[in-house]
């Protein structure tokens, strides 16, 4: 059975039609071509297509389309603006915290709503609150450096 | 893997939702998070012809007083449990054991009526409600009822629900004065899934002594039990180390053990016993600072 929804994705009303069974992963990638989420357990363990519903993280693998109609999505594309990368972004790449990158993006989306969430009191506390978000290469020590840093810069310029 | 196919449905009722539910013969599911559905429909352990999102359905969410305790609306998240200042103040047993939940994605989507109704062996929050001496709402075609924690979970992911039953809403007890409560747990390092988890709220009496005490165990057998024979243990007694160790020897009387290749039953009993004594520790020094 086919339903036909629209996301609202990045701040842009984006119409689809797709089957009941996709999930909100698929959706974005299949039917909206926004790639940048990505698909690693599909079983909400590793936290690779994490991206903000409402403001909040989510796995997208355990979300179907059609329960976030009319709902704000936010995915790694919808970061950047007037094509300056979000500082988060430029921190990831500052502190190299990434090796093959594939877990990137949503350890991007997963940081970016600790920061907002005031999970980064500590390095210990910013390692629990990313725990949802696994890498295979290792990048942990880099990735906290870089989130450390984001949430110094932000309680420095307030 | 894709799920067998199946219609969507977001009624805006819980009445609309019920009479999908006995339409369908009692085969629909009840989708709230999705965290445990998904899952299961993903892996086809779950087959349903329809799936009934009651995301959709106003009031089903939030938490407030009632009768000396709180209702909890089926569909809150963990998150929200986590951070209530409400939950944090008259139940704080529920904040800890949501924080314990997953990651923090996860406690973003799953609710505390989907967990419960789920009825997974290993989860957190069925032990807390037990412990908390707590109660479901359920509606069907022929009303409301109350179900006890105690009287909830038969079995491995069966509960005393109905087919054709929604979970609207959980109560669980204020913790009163001289009471403390603790979550503490063994996790499966991968999944973050109890291995062992153990409940407390113990009540003390003004000379100190044990007035009341209700524990619950999860992950180590087929369903989240209360562990009486702990309870009974420690009942009248000066919690003192000693005291408490002896009684968390009775952690898994009357449990089925299972094992697995994470831990056997040997393992599990040992596991149960410590985190038994570690829980009540933590639940009767929290205790003896509350006034």
């Amino acid at each position: 059975m086919d339903i036909v929804s629209t996301l609202r994705v990045n701040r842009t009303e984006r119409p689809f039609t797709a089957d009941t069974r996709t999930t909100l992963l698929d959706a974005l990638r299949e039917q909206l071509d926004l790639t940048g989420t990505k698909k690693g357990c599909d079983q909400g363990a590793c936290g690779a297509c994490t991206v903000l519903l409402d403001g909040k993280r989510v796995l997208s693998c355990l979300s179907l389309a059609a329960q976030c109609e009319g709902r704000e999505v936010t995915t790694i594309e919808g970061l950047a603006r007037d094509g300056k990368l979000h500082p988060v972004q430029a921190a990831f790449i500052r502190h190299d915290g990434f090796q093959c990158g594939y877990c990137t993006p949503g350890q991007i989306m997963s940081a970016v709503a600790l920061l907002k969430e005031g999970r980064a009191g500590s390095d210990e506390e910013i390692r629990e609150f990313m725990s949802g978000n696994l890498c295979r290469c290792g990048a942990y020590p880099n990735i906290v450096a870089a989130i450390r840093e984001v949430a110094r810069l932000g309680s420095e310029s307030q | 893997m894709f799920p067998v196919e199946f219609e969507y449905e977001a009624p805006t009722t819980v009445e609309e939702a019920i009479r999908l539910l006995a339409e369908s013969g009692g085969e629909a599911k009840i989708l709230a998070g999705g965290h445990s559905l998904l899952p299961m429909l993903k892996l086809r352990l779950a087959q349903p012809p329809l799936v009934i999102d009651i995301g959709r359905i106003a009031g089903l969410s939030g938490v407030s007083e009632q009768d000396g305790g709180l209702r909890i609306g089926a569909t809150t998240t963990e998150t929200a449990i986590q951070d209530s200042e409400l939950v944090q103040r008259l139940c704080p047993l529920l904040s800890e054991t949501a924080a314990h939940i997953g990651d923090q994605q996860v406690r973003n989507r799953g609710t505390i009526g989907g967990t419960l109704a789920h009825g997974d062996p290993a989860a957190d929050m069925t032990a807390a409600v037990l412990a908390a001496g707590g109660s479901v709402t359920v509606q069907g075609p022929n009303g409301e009822r109350t179900i006890p924690a105690d009287d909830l979970f038969l079995d491995m992911m069966t509960t005393a629900l109905e087919p054709d039953e929604v979970l609207t809403s959980v109560w669980v007890q204020t913790e009163g004065p001289r009471t403390g409560s603790a979550y503490e747990k063994f996790a499966n390092a991968a999944s973050g899934y109890a291995i062992a988890g153990v409940a407390s709220v113990i009540t003390l009496a003004a000379d100190g002594t044990v007035a009341r005490a209700r524990i619950a165990i999860t992950g180590v057998g087929s369903k989240a039990t209360r562990a009486s024979g702990v309870e009974a243990a420690l009942q009248g007694k000066r919690a003192d180390d000693q005291t408490i160790a002896a009684a968390a020897e009775h952690a898994v009387e009357g449990v089925d053990l299972i094992g697995d290749l994470h831990a056997d039953e040997s393992y599990r009993e040992h596991l149960a016993k410590v985190i038994a004594r570690r829980s009540i520790q933590r639940a009767v020094g929290r205790a003896a600072t509350k006034s």
